[in-house]
């Protein structure tokens, strides 16, 4: 079964081997890892994936406890979230063959971001699901994938604030990344929603 | 620096004292209770070694790195204190690596520090660089590089910290060159560490040890598990208490024997692969067990399709990752033991005084059987067996030595003959099965109890794994008793060779040298001892004797432990020690 946990972690030299060691010492394979800066100066988020048995939750997060850069750690398998990856996809297209992969790409919401005499790359965000949706008729429709470069699952609980936030935010000496970007893609919740519910 | 020796006081406040990092290392460590080190110099750690004839601290020079790091072991284990070990970069570092693991897998709090190549090579291979904490990773609970002598102290200190707190274990400080030969303001309070984040799945919540409690007051049957967090927690009164309010007999892991005294009686002795018969039995027949402070290991429970069946599983324990691990458990009351004990405590009602109690009347029916087959029993017939060795010892000592052991089959006669009735008197490496531990590790712990009587208890195997740290225990004048069980075998793989192997004994016969002889060799006094009534006398003497005393026990060479539970067999299906014939010969024969 898949766990999916989000670790909140000291950004520092070596705290991501000490994560992906512990996973190799439990004997557990990660099958996806994306780590970046959180809402926290000097703490990185991290979200695991991972394929375990269906009780390996509670021993994973206690032995992620126990690692002295880990603060804080979510088994969000069991709760409500939105998870996404972001894919990068170059294909082969001549200026005679483009519009077909256009259409495909419209068809997923996904964007054109570069365009060269013969490849074009394709932008996708979804869940996992969709994007493996676009590669499949992609394929199907003869279409030459060149590169992919997927960033594996990141998830957030759902909820405006989670308590963690609001624990940081109340934490004198704890610094907020005061501006948040907006959000470079302007899908309506609803869009969002549905894109969950239906894959796509 | 004018300061001479003992002049620092770093606890005090001595803010805006500029010092360089190597004194800040010691200075710290003194500021950390320690006073004596385990240690071997070399090149990148000599900036630390120049500055030690400065601070009140000892160090003990051992024979090879790996004997540093079960000295500071077997300092902690005896004393409860966290011991520290010290080596130089490259071969220094990775030699401390055994003795880290053995630790790591006891839960033994330590510190090593090791020294590194400077800074501005650190990713070369410059000569003796070594990736230390890449190495030491997974056999420490956290390790730290140290590139600034500004760092020392406060990185000191937090290692300090994180050996100690929760579940215990070693941790390793690196630092290089330059941040000891550096210096920086050194202020022993300033540096304190934050206070350790606990670990937030802890859970003794009142409505569990109630539930707890109910389950204890209503079985017919339990059993308390008795491992090494009793010792670690501190919570021998606690577990006694429980036991003697609620008339539950007590089961000891190889590394909780001395939680409980053994001569009580409640106490049943050591449980698991080599557990007497009605240990085992008394478990698998449980509606309860009781664990507090151990892990199921599976020396233990053997195969867990079978283990307990009946038995609803309360599991104490400092450690979250060890619930429902190996054994799925009913209630987990997850946090200090002692302090999970106390609060359950007040809800269980003591039994009646005249309280009878069928179930320890079914536990006491199972010994007799037993007893018949127990070869200490046997009539002296010529030949020298371990266990009247480790009989005898436990008689000559009053079973108030502290014994250290190594790995092997002595270990497990040590366990089953050697009555232990207070807390680290018994020493051994239990996780890893470290063979070479128990020389070096009996050095340290009596260096932390220099008023106890230690003795060494190695095979002839194990032995000669650290046997130059002889010269360790002669140089720092040790009154050490080192009894060697010489089988001519590696005798626990012969064990098993026997049984599961069809007697092919490859690379099992070994021959050892003249241990006597040997120990004479560093100055040490021996004897050799092949007969049953010499047994008595050589402990005698070796005991009278001040300074280091080895006996070479001449032993039955084919005896085997009994019982024993195969790997992933059921608890109940054990081998048993077979109608004697008297074995073939002894060691001293020829
Ligand atoms: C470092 C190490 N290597 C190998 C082993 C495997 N092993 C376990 S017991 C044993 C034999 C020990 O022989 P000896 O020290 O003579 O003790 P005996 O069993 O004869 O009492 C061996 C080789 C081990 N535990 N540790
Ligand atoms: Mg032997």
């Amino acid at each position: 079964m898949l766990h999916t946990f989000v670790a909140l972690v000291e950004d520092r030299p070596g705290v991501l081997t000490r994560v992906a060691s512990l996973f190799r010492r439990l004997n557990i394979n990660i099958v996806s890892l994306t780590v970046g800066h959180s809402e926290r100066i000097g703490v990185s988020r991290m979200t695991i994936v991972c394929e375990a048995s269906p009780t390996a939750g509670h021993r994973i997060a206690a032995s992620l406890y126990k690692l002295e850069n880990v603060l804080q750690v979510d088994d969000v398998g069991q709760l409500s979230h939105v998870a996404r990856e972001l894919a990068l996809i170059k294909v082969a297209a001549t200026p005679k063959t483009r519009s077909q992969v256009f259409e495909l790409a419209e068809v997923f919401r996904a964007r054109i971001v570069d365009l060269a005499p013969e490849s074009l790359m394709i932008e996708i965000t979804g869940v996992e699901s969709k994007i493996e949706g676009l590669i499949q008729v992609l394929n199907e429709a003869g279409d030459r994938i060149l590169e992919i470069s997927r960033t594996g699952r990141m998830v957030m609980r759902r909820g405006q604030h989670t308590s963690r936030v609001l624990e940081a935010m109340r934490v004198p000496g704890v610094e907020t990344v005061a501006e948040f970007k907006a959000e470079e893609d302007s899908a309506a919740p609803s869009d969002l929603l549905m894109a969950d519910e239906t894959g796509l | 620096m004018s300061t001479g020796k003992h002049a620092k006081t770093p606890t005090s406040s001595n803010a805006g004292t500029r010092l360089t990092g190597a004194e800040i290392l010691w200075a710290t460590l003194e500021g950390e209770g320690v006073s004596v080190v385990f240690g071997y110099p070399g090149g990148a750690i000599l900036p630390a070694y120049d500055a030690l004839r400065k601070f009140p601290i000892r160090h003990v020079l051992v024979r090879h790195e790996q004997g540093a790091a079960h000295a500071a072991d077997g300092y902690a284990r005896a004393s409860g204190k966290v011991g520290v070990a010290i080596a130089t970069s490259g071969p220094g570092a990775t030699n401390l690596v055994t003795g880290i693991a053995t630790a790591m897998l006891d839960s033994v709090p330590m510190v090593c520090i090791t020294g590194q190549v400077s800074s501005k090579v650190l990713g070369t291979d410059a000569f003796q660089e070594v990736d230390i904490t890449g190495i030491t990773l997974p056999v420490t609970k956290h390790n730290y590089v140290v590139t600034r002598a500004e760092d020392v102290a406060p990185m000191i200190r937090e290692a300090f910290l994180v050996a100690r707190s929760g579940r215990p274990g070693p941790v390793l400080v690196d630092i290089t060159k330059d941040a000891q030969q550096g210096s920086a303001e050194f202020d022993f309070a300033a540096a304190a560490p934050k206070p350790h984040r606990p670990h937030p799945m802890l859970k003794t919540e009142s409505v569990s040890v109630l539930q707890a409690a109910e389950l204890i007051r209503n079985a017919k049957k339990p059993v308390i598990l008795a491992g090494h967090g009793i010792i670690q927690s501190n919570a021998y009164q606690q577990i006694l208490t429980l036991a003697e309010r609620m008339k539950i007999p007590v089961a000891s892991t190889l590394l909780g024997l001395g939680a409980f005294p053994a001569s009580h009686p409640l106490s049943l002795g050591m449980m698991g692969m080599h557990g007497e018969a009605w240990v085992n039995h008394a478990i698998q027949q449980s509606d309860l067990l009781i664990a507090c402070g151990m892990r199921f290991d599976d020396r233990v429970t053997g195969t867990l399709a079978t283990y307990a069946p009946n038995a609803k599983k309360i599991h104490i324990e400092v450690d979250p990752a060890e619930i429902d691990k190996n054994v799925k458990v009913d209630i987990a009351l997850i946090g200090d033991l002692k302090e999970a004990l106390e609060a359950l405590l007040p809800h269980l009602p003591p039994k009646p005084a005249r309280h009878e109690s069928a179930w320890l009347r079914e536990i006491e029916a199972s010994k007799g059987e037993v007893a018949v087959r127990d070869i200490k029993n046997l009539p002296d017939s010529g030949h020298l067996y371990a266990a009247h060795v480790i009989h005898d010892l436990w008689r000559a000592t009053d079973g108030k030595a502290i014994v250290v052991t190594d790995v092997g089959q002595h270990q497990m006669w040590e366990a089953q003959y050697y009555k232990h009735e207070t807390p680290r008197t018994l020493i051994t490496s239990g996780g890893l099965g470290t063979m070479g531990f128990a020389l070096p590790a009996a050095i340290g712990a009596k260096i932390a109890c220099p008023d106890k009587e230690v003795w060494v208890v190695a095979g002839d195997g194990g032995f000669q794994m650290t046997a130059a740290e002889l010269s360790t225990a002669a140089q720092e004048e040790l009154d050490l008793n080192i009894a060697v069980v010489n089988n001519g075998y590696l005798g626990m793989v012969r064990q098993w060779q026997e049984f599961f192997y069809e007697k092919n004994y490859e690379s099992s016969p070994l021959r050892s040298p003249d241990f006597v002889k040997l120990a004479e060799a560093h100055g040490i006094r021996g004897t050799t001892v092949g007969k049953r009534p010499e047994v008595v006398p050589a402990i005698k003497t070796a005991r009278e004797h001040k300074g280091p005393f080895v006996i070479n026990f001449l032993v039955e060479k084919e005896d085997s432990v009994y019982p024993m539970i195969p790997a992933g067999k059921a608890l109940h299906e054990m081998i048993r020690r077979p109608n004697h014939n008297p074995l073939v010969e002894t060691a001293g024969d020829k």
